[in-house]
């Protein structure tokens, strides 16, 4: 008998689709710039010098390799499973959403374009674009949902003081997807001389492809350290899923890799009962939004849901398509985190090992608890810590009734 | 012969040129749709471009988002949206309609639901934003079965080789958006859409109408003269905001009246 094995490296196809998600759903407007980002890319990706470019970029203005920590005060407090954090919180402007940005500020460089966009929800990822602009001296517009904008002031002025123009968004549930949906008008507007860096693995292909690839220096280091530090993989792998874009850079390496078990953590908000969370894989359907097809959260009529997380950048109703995919092939899990349950485990790990987490990580935190009883001791649990918590300071403060 | 094409077929023989009024379906309020197409057939419209409303128009500016947010709030939902195709339906066979709009809520319905209710409904063909030919292939199966036009749009980026792919895919007529922007921008290049429609018009046979940036009798003749006809939406949508508070029959006559003086401006040039 022949066991047939996936690839689960062999996605996408080439017009973008893994399986029946993801895909090109774009105006017409948009279809060739997309066509010359994908020549572009398919050309550069395999190109030494960009390579090389890049890599030296992740090392000496990122600071990669980020750590891979053995927490073990928090191992020995949980009683359970090694815990071991991937260290993106400890990147330049302290996210992972900075791998992803190097990459794209190069393709926007190569392309001549002097003008970049980015939508940006919790702000890491505008503040990660208006670094690369400010560094390359390109032009900067940054689009923010009103709503983000007020719970994420300080990454505002982050992106002020780098120089970008940061554009409040007032449309339709003053979130993430509206930010999103203003970036892709005004790129339509201004093909011509602007390079749109999207901020996750969504949008029209050939994006969800790129960002993918340009964040999969997560797991390829991740997949390294372990070794090193333990001689065998991990039994489990955590991350938190917004559009996925730090979930699936640690995945991805580790996709074949068939004994390892992986979790991608939504955000759930009040919890998944009512309509009051950020969860589409776990509770949405397959539907089309933002120029792919992937699990998406909305009403009965097909109008896109708002969606509710006390972390801003998990507060969107879509996800990237390649997590459909490895959600509908079994290959991945997505389980879901309440706002609670992530407050307590971004003060838990700031008490216990003096980490500040982003409230995004802080679900992926969460759940690496739970896992970590379940697997047990000697078991080996990385958990994708996608950035630090200084921007949600003032919001944990809030919620403590304190003003800062 | 379908409706659409009986209609530029007959338009051709007249010498006239299309007008198609754009609105979305449910704006400002449900009631105020039916009567608003029956004057705008009254006022000269020879096609309606029904707007299917959605939460997320990324394709359209300020006014047809507002007009997208207005009607979705008032209760408007696809369903009642092929409805009032319905309704129409029972008193004017002769005027085409094509509903406009974003996949989700189709996809939503599932294509083979929705292209049935929407032929059962007497809609006659379909633009769908967000689909491009490349991701037709799910619909146009059922939409060939029923005789449901599917309108792709041609813009000033589309490259020669991706021309030649929608030219094959599209039936009824092609759209031509006039300019690099979302609906209501007002940067459109009536020369620059001239010399752009000689070259396509070289290169298909199918009638190809003009949309965006169209705002007054003027533009809309001008444009109409290098074309088989011209879409108007936002200054009809702007109207409509204008209005919100009016009465169905009063929001009706103004905005009609409007399409009205175009259709006086496109016959007499
Ligand atoms: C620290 C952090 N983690 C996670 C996310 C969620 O995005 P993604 O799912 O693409 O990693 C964000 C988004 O802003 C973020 O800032």
């Amino acid at each position: 008998m022949t066991t047939i094995t996936e690839d689960y490296h062999a996605h996408p196809d080439a017009t973008g689709h893994f399986g029946p998600y993801g895909g090109r759903f774009a105006s017409e407007t948009l279809m060739d710039a997309l066509d010359e980002l994908s020549a572009m890319y398919t050309k550069l990706k395999d190109d030494p010098d960009f390579r090389q470019q890049f890599d030296k970029d992740l090392a000496h203005y990122v600071g990669r390799p980020s750590p891979l920590y053995l927490a073990e005060r928090l191992t020995k407090n949980w009683g359970g499973a090694d815990i071991y954090l991937k260290r993106e919180d400890l990147n330049h402007t302290g996210a992972h959403k900075i791998n992803n940005t190097i990459g794209q500020a190069l393709l926007a460089k190569y392309s001549g374009k002097p003008r970049v966009i980015a939508e940006t929800g919790a702000g890491q990822h505008g503040v990660a674009t208006a670094t690369v602009a400010a560094r390359l001296g390109l032009k900067c517009v940054v689009y923010m949902g009103a709503e983000d904008v007020e719970r994420q002031k300080l990454n505002v002025y982050r992106m002020r003081l780098l120089g970008a123009e940061v554009v409040s968004v007032t449309s339709g549930s003053r979130t993430l997807k509206d930010a999103m949906n203003e970036a892709m008008r005004d790129w339509v507007t201004n093909v011509d001389d602007t390079y749109y860096i999207i901020g996750t693995v969504a949008g029209p292909h050939p994006y969800p492809t790129l960002v993918r690839d340009f964040n999969s220096i997560i797991g390829r280091e991740a997949r390294r350290q372990i070794l090193e530090q333990t001689g065998e993989l991990p039994d489990a792998l955590v991350a938190c899923v917004g559009g996925g874009s730090n979930a699936i850079g640690l995945f991805w390496e580790f996709l074949n890799d068939k004994g390892v078990e992986i979790y991608g953590v939504e955000a759930g908000g009040h919890g998944l009962d009512g309509d009051d969370h950020a969860a589409p894989l776990s509770k949405g359907r397959p539907g089309v939004l933002h120029g792919n097809r992937t699990y998406i959260m909305a009403n009965d009529d097909g109008q896109i849901s708002a969606t509710h997380s006390v972390s801003a950048g998990l507060d969107y109703p879509g996800v990237g398509p390649e997590h459909a995919w490895l959600k509908d092939s079994n290959r991945a899990k997505y389980v879901a985190i309440t706002d609670d349950e992530a407050l307590d485990a971004f003060r838990e790990l700031t008490r216990t090992e003096g980490i500040m987490p982003a409230l995004e990580s802080a679900h992926a935190v969460a759940y690496a608890k739970k896992l970590a009883k379940q697997l047990g001791k000697g078991k080996r649990i990385i958990v994708n810590l996608s950035g630090r918590g200084d921007k949600d300071v003032h919001t944990v403060a809030a919620l403590d009734g304190l003003s800062i | 012969m379908s409706r659409i094409a009986a209609t530029f077929e007959r338009l051709k023989s007249e010498g006239r040129k299309a007008l198609i009024p754009f609105v979305t379906a449910g704006d400002p309020r449900p009631d105020v749709t039916l009567p608003l197409m029956h004057a705008l057939v009254e006022q000269g419209a020879n096609i309606i471009e029904l707007g299917m409303p959605f939460s997320d128009p990324m394709a359209d500016g300020p006014a047809i988002q507002r007009a997208n947010e207005r009607a979705l709030a008032n209760g408007m939902s696809l369903r009642k949206t092929l409805d009032i195709v319905a309704e129409f339906r029972k008193t004017n066979q002769d005027t085409p309609v094509v509903l406009m709009g974003y996949l989700n809520p189709v996809e939503w319905m599932g294509y083979e639901t929705f292209v049935k209710a929407a032929h059962e409904a007497g809609v006659d063909g379909l633009l769908m934003v967000d689909m491009p030919p490349e991701e037709g292939g799910g619909i146009v199966d059922y939409a060939k079965a029923v005789g449901l036009d599917l309108i792709y749009l041609v813009t000033p980026t589309t490259t020669n080789e991706r021309f030649e792919i929608i030219c094959k895919r599209s039936t009824g007529w092609i759209y031509y958006v006039s300019l690099k922007g979302i609906t209501g921008a007002n940067t459109l290049n009536v020369d620059e859409v001239a010399e752009r429609m000689r070259w396509i018009e070289q290169h298909t046979d199918i009638p190809v109408c003009v949309g965006f940036g169209i705002r007054d009798g003027e533009t809309a003749a001008r444009v109409a003269s290098v074309c088989s006809g011209v879409i108007v939406g936002s200054v009809l949508v702007n109207a409509i905001e204008k209005l919100e508070s009016e009465s169905a029959i009063e929001i009706s006559s103004q905005v009609s009246k409007l399409l009205g003086d175009m259709r006086t401006a496109m016959d007499r040039a």
